[in-house]
């Protein structure tokens, strides 16, 4: 595997504060929701050691938000556990998608980069990633992904424990929680480069808003499914 | 068992399966080296089919309604100018909140 001359080479401080900075205008999406994480456990009967316990140990916003509704009807473990699962499923094609750029990376390096991965840290990493070259990066990939990573998991963490404290006291005019799929339209435009990849999107979100009923949010996951078959189809049409 | 012992069972087991979900493939990474061109285009579809299997419900859908012509939708597709304009994640927000806002009070 070529590794990258050391008088070229990206600094890790520097690319973890470029991550850093490439996060900070999504950090608008993810206050109100980790808010809600925050209280809804205590709209669950549950207490500010379990809000957190959540948070640090799934670290996952909507299945938090999923299985805590669950509890709080008095759901079973199993059943709460479960949906948690299924709707961090598509993790695993980030998991994929991103781990394709981390081959050279270390083991120690994989399992925080595992722990930390996230819609935002996934999109923001991968963006980065396709926008420089393989040769000559303005940035280090894992120390960038890291200050993305990191730094959305403190956030997150910090408004959990708001969220707990201040309760339902978070005005709702401004629907703030709407800063979330903003941040995701910004990030989908970049990644449409030619038909298939148009075609994988226009599927992904058909199906997907078609899906939307289903119980368990998995919706998601199957649109996701089809636009990647959809537009892997395409590619190899052309081809053949 | 109580309510708290409950939802420590499904924090545990939940991160559990969470954590292995987020490093199935990244852990294995080493094995994918050298990547296969298909792997490669496969992969390719990824980002573009999962956010926007993330972005539309999103858009299209309050409060569990297909709404077309609403507040969210109009917003949605003025943040969409933006975001193609720009590239920028924060004037993207900004300006799709403020449009949310906008057309809320226009359309009552």
């Amino acid at each position: 595997m070529a590794r990258y001359d050391t008088d070229t080479a990206p600094s890790p401080r520097a690319s973890f504060r470029a991550g850093a900075i490439a996060v900070s205008p999504v950090l608008l999406g993810i206050v109100p929701f980790g808010l809600v994480a925050g209280v809804a456990a205590t709209e669950a009967g549950l207490g500010l050691a379990e809000a957190v316990g959540f948070s640090v140990v799934v670290f996952a916003g909507a299945s938090q938000l999923a299985a805590l509704e669950l509890l709080g009807t008095g759901a079973p473990a199993w059943v709460a556990i479960m949906t948690a699962a299924v709707i961090n499923l598509r993790m695993a094609m980030y998991s994929a998608s991103i781990g394709s750029y981390m081959t050279d990376q270390s083991l120690p390096r994989r399992l925080v980069a595992s722990y930390l991965l996230t819609d935002q840290a996934y999109a923001l990493s991968l963006a980065r990633y396709q926008r420089q070259g393989r040769t000559r990066p303005e940035v280090d990939r894992f120390w960038f992904y890291l200050g993305t990573a990191l730094v959305l998991w403190m956030v997150w963490q910090i408004t959990t424990v708001l969220g707990v404290v201040v309760g339902g006291a978070v005005p709702e005019a401004v629907p703030l929680g709407f800063a979330v799929p903003l941040t995701f339209l910004c990030l989908l435009v970049p990644t449409v480069t030619d038909r298939p990849t148009l075609a994988a999107a226009l599927v992904g979100g058909g199906v997907a808003l078609v899906a939307a009923p289903l119980p368990a949010n998995l919706g998601m996951p199957l649109g996701a499914g089809a636009g990647v078959v959809v537009g892997y189809a395409l590619v190899r049409r052309k081809r053949s | 068992m109580s309510a708290t012992q409950t939802a420590w069972i499904v924090i545990v087991l939940g991160g559990i399966a969470t954590f292995a979900i987020r490093g199935s493939f990244l852990l294995v990474a080493t094995r994918l080296a050298e990547l296969p061109d298909t792997t490669r285009q496969l992969l390719r579809m990824i980002p573009a089919a999962a956010l926007a299997a993330l972005v539309v419900p999103a858009l299209l859908r309050t409060d569990g309604e297909l709404v077309l012509l609403g507040p969210r939708p109009l917003a949605g597709v003025v943040a969409l100018g933006i975001a193609w304009w720009t590239r920028s994640v924060l004037a993207t927000i900004a300006v799709g909140l403020g449009a949310v806002v906008g057309f809320e009070l226009l359309l009552g």
